[in-house]
């Protein structure tokens, strides 16, 4: 199989046009010869879904929540960004594109970017024309804020529960599709296999977590939605049940997986506070907006906050990057609060802490404004802290956020797979190394509402596709490997919960695969993790059996996936050597302490083929190289 | 800390459920209700027994999968607050605390405190949204909304669709969930075209669910984690009577 990215020829500004113009199209009254699977009701999913169900394709749509409008999406919560210039302060589609490029540390697709940035007012549009109740203006029109890594406001929000908004938004249009009767809708399914049938995706294998019956569904193409892998850490801002699952068994059957060492830690995060913690919750970037990041100048500082007089901070981020500030991009930002810490500068109990501090701007803007903005946060702070941030800096450090890295797909969204398509965070697309604030949102609309409806329909078009039945060889095979390998889970019965597992397998990440990175640190973690799994298969204990409700089921297939997972982080960490993005190795820096890029030999797409796993996993690396025609590839700087 | 629980436990909606004791100690004031939970259910399973089922996802309260009655209270003791976010600092030592699922008939129990909620879906499925297909929007600043309306459109948008307000309301009754999108939807300028069908269609598919009416015992409100304001259901009603008078 080949990685031929499929991007249309000529200028940039004309590809995607030009691929709208070239494609195959499917006639009004043949889509519903169509059947399409979705997996994930996130944006991407939903938006996929209902957009797809509008054209008149039968929609399967599948999710592990008991109600699609649970996806995960909805906790996003900062914003989401266009191109509009509406705040009339210099924006344009290109600014967007370059941003994003650049946030990304040039390890994206120039093509891809372009695209996104494109669409983005498009999405707006679509939003508001669905009920998505935006934050406005005095005179009815829409508000815009300030992200990191941008010099201009261009941020759309709905108070701190942007994503909620969106996601309901999608969620209303796909219930208007299954009132319609164009998509089937199963909740509380589990994805365990693809089906590849003559080497195309014509299926998948689920498991019904209420009865725990495995069913086979087949279709003319698949849509992998399913967002991203942070929880390979244990601790992240991911929901509980997100996970990698459906993912990792599409790259077991051949889809290839994406610098899954890209991942992005987000440095405003409630802290730890024992062992016992099962998430962490995410704080806004939007708050970086307002809020001053600093710890004391001298370590082990151990007064009040509000006790440290001006002088004695350290406000590091403004110190060093004054042209950014406070506004640096994530990687930046989460990695200083590293450095502050590692000198033993931090604050809180466990001294793995920052300040954010929002006593200015209440002072400059008095605290109805930072109410009215940032109200619910800083509500979601107090109830989880038992701190009152009007009253005292906030404490934050950061955590795995998302994930950057996911299945590789074309310039249509399409895997190396024919028929399997992956959209949103599950795919690697967009955001090279690292993502910007509120773009996450961006794609997986982007990818479900703008961009699957066409190229999805280029494929059927252009495909000849023979009928399957669910019951040829591959489904037959796909199920009976899907229920050995929960009959395997259940029949360890060893002594050690899959939460211990899963636990000790996120420590080696954070510790070893986390902030940064060195190579020692992952020939360390690729051992202990192919032990801990070692392990895992004698050791662990799952209650319960597989024909009912089964949560600590659920979990065991999710976290065996995981620690197959967690090595490939590692060997792809370790193999890049240089740093880019979020992806920061300790002996690959500026003097100044900035991510340093090597462009001669690694500005490719890192592609990994599953070839088995015999003690470790067996790959082979293919590179996509990344050609940049329209944008210089520069050193980046916030300064 | 430690407390005496007594939980709900049932095999499935068939069977008959029942109270279990447990007993836990080495509870932090710091961990969240469902971590405490977590805790138990790795004491459990070490020692070959049933873990308690519960549903969670986001544990920041905004996705609504969580749902426990605590102590007679849907989310428990702390007002405005799911009880992903709910602290055992909010507990006395030694309290015992009584853990039930939602109760309603339209809720049929799947395990132990799972139940569910589809209901919830077929009801925003009658009609909870705006028809606009992909791509047919218009520039979206040529919609101006008040900043007022947007304002109060938000609030009721803010629903996260737990179900606390049927598991509170003694009628069971669905009406602050129905009437939260009816009034998101019915006060922007967006959401006028459909409003008589939306708020007619909504209003019989929560009848034909099972939940009862409502009889303003204002308990929804109450226990709403995000703080939904009660006069989502006179709105409901203004836009059903609208509905039903002018056509």
């Amino acid at each position: 199989m080949s990685l031929a990215s499929n991007v249309p020829e000529g200028d940039l500004k004309e590809k995607w046009t030009k691929r709208l113009n070239d494609i195959n199209l499917v006639a009004p009254n043949n889509k519903r010869l169509y059947n399409v699977i979705v997996v994930g009701t996130g944006l991407a999913g939903a938006s996929a879904a209902a957009s797809l169900a509008e054209l008149g394709y039968n929609v399967q749509s599948f999710c592990i929540q008991d109600s699609a409008r649970r996806a995960h999406s909805i906790a996003a919560q900062g914003g989401i960004n266009a191109a509009k210039n509406y705040p009339n302060d210099g924006d344009t589609i290109w600014r967007l594109f370059y941003d994003t490029i650049k946030g990304g540390d040039y390890r994206s697709r120039e093509s891809n970017v372009y695209r996104l940035a494109e669409i983005s007012n498009e999405i707006i549009d679509q939003a508001v024309a669905q009920g998505v109740p935006f934050a406005r203006e005095y005179g009815g029109l829409l508000a815009n804020r300030s992200f990191g890594g941008a010099q201009v406001s261009r941020t759309f929000y709905a108070r701190g529960q942007t994503g909620q908004q969106l996601l309901l938004g999608a969620y209303q249009a796909f219930m208007k599709e299954i009132d319609s009767g164009k998509i089937d809708y199963y909740p509380r399914h589990e994805m365990l296999d693809l089906v590849v049938h003559n080497g195309k995706a014509r299926g998948i294998v689920t498991r019904d977590l209420v009865s725990g019956e495995i069913r086979r569904h087949t279709a003319d193409a698949v849509l992998l939605c399913t967002g991203g892998y942070g929880n390979a850490y244990y601790l992240s801002t991911n929901a509980k049940n997100s996970n990698v699952t459906a993912a990792w068994r599409c790259h077991k059957r051949g889809a290839y997986f994406a610098n899954p060492c890209y991942v992005q830690i987000h440095p405003t995060c409630i802290p730890q506070s024992g062992d016992y913690q099962s998430k962490l919750t995410l704080m806004s970037e939007s708050l970086r907006n307002d809020g001053r990041v600093w710890v004391p100048k001298d370590k082990n500082d151990e007064r009040h906050p509000n006790d440290i007089p001006e002088e004695e901070r350290d406000y590091y981020l403004e110190r060093k990057y004054p042209s950014f500030g406070n506004l640096v991009p994530r990687d930046v930002a989460s990695r200083n609060a590293k450095y502050v810490t590692d000198e033993g500068r931090g604050v809180g109990e466990t001294g793995k802490a920052v300040y954010l501090d929002f006593a200015d701007a209440i002072e400059r803007r008095g605290r109805d404004y930072i109410e009215e903005k940032y109200g619910n946060l800083f509500e979601m702070y107090h109830k989880i802290t038992d701190e009152n941030p009007y009253e005292r800096p906030m404490r934050i450090f950061p955590a795995v956020h998302y994930t950057m890295g996911g299945l590789w797909v074309d310039y249509n969204l399409m895997s190396n797979i024919p028929g399997l398509f992956v959209l949103g965070e599950a795919n690697f697309s967009d955001h090279g190394g690292n993502r910007l604030g509120a773009s996450a949102l961006m794609q997986g609309l982007a990818d479900g509402y703008f961009v699957i409806p066409y190229t999805l329909g280029d494929y059927l078009g252009g495909e000849d596709l023979d009928q399957v039945e669910g019951n040829e060889e591959a489904f037959e095979e796909a199920e009976n490997y899907a229920q050995e390998h929960i009959d395997k889970l259940l029949n360890v019965e060893g002594d050690k919960t899959v939460v211990e597992f899963h636990q000790e397998l996120g420590k080696i990440m954070w510790d070893k695969v986390g902030i940064s990175r060195d190579e020692e640190g992952l020939k360390e973690a690729i051992k202990e993790i192919q032990e801990l799994r070692d392990e895992f298969w004698e050791r662990v204990r799952v209650p319960g059996e597989s024909a009912n409700y089964n949560k600590y089921l659920e979990f065991a297939g999710r976290v065996a996936d995981f620690l197959e997972l967690g090595e490939l982080m590692a060997k792809d960490a370790l193999h890049r050597e240089e740093s880019a993005g979020c992806h920061f190795r300790e002996e690959y820096q500026t003097e100044e302490g900035e991510a340093l890029r090597n462009d001669e030999e690694f500005s490719y797409v890192a592609a990994f083929e599953y070839q088995g796993l015999n003690g470790e996993i067996q790959h082979e690396l293919h590179k996509e190289n990344l050609e940049f025609e329209f944008v210089e590839l520069k050193q980046r700087s916030y300064k | 800390m430690q407390f005496d629980l007594k939980i709900w436990k049932q095999e499935d909606g068939d069977s008959q459920g029942a109270f279990q004791e447990y007993h836990m100690e080495g509870v932090s004031e710091d961990m969240s209700f469902l971590e405490m939970l977590d805790l138990l259910n790795e004491k459990l399973i070490k020692n070959g027994d049933e873990p308690v089922e519960f549903d969670y996802d986001c544990r920041e309260g905004i996705c609504g999968a969580c749902s426990l009655v605590v102590n007679g209270i849907a989310h428990g003791p702390k007002e405005e607050t799911p009880v992903c976010e709910l602290y055992m600092r909010e507990f006395e030592d030694g309290q015992e605390i009584v853990i039930e699922p939602w109760r309603a008939a339209a809720f049929p129990v799947i395990k132990d405190l799972v139940v569910d909620r589809s209901a919830f879906d077929r009801i925003m499925a009658a009609g909870g949204y705006i028809s606009t297909k992909t791509g047919s929007a218009p520039e979206a600043n040529t919609i101006a909304v008040d900043k007022e309306d947007a304002d109060k459109a938000f609030d009721y948008a803010t629903c996260i669709g737990c179900g606390a307000c049927v598991a509170a309301c003694p009628n069971s009754s669905a009406s602050l969930f129905t009437g939260a999108k009816i009034s998101h939807l019915s006060l922007l300028p967006q959401g006028k075209h459909e409003r008589k069908e939306r708020a007619v269609r909504m209003v019989e598919q929560m009848e034909k669910e099972g939940f009862g009416d409502c009889s303003n015992h204002a308990e929804c409100e109450a226990v709403c984690p995000v703080g939904i304001s009660i006069s989502a259901i006179a709105r409901m009603r203004k836009e059903y009577m609208r509905a039903v008078t002018e056509s």
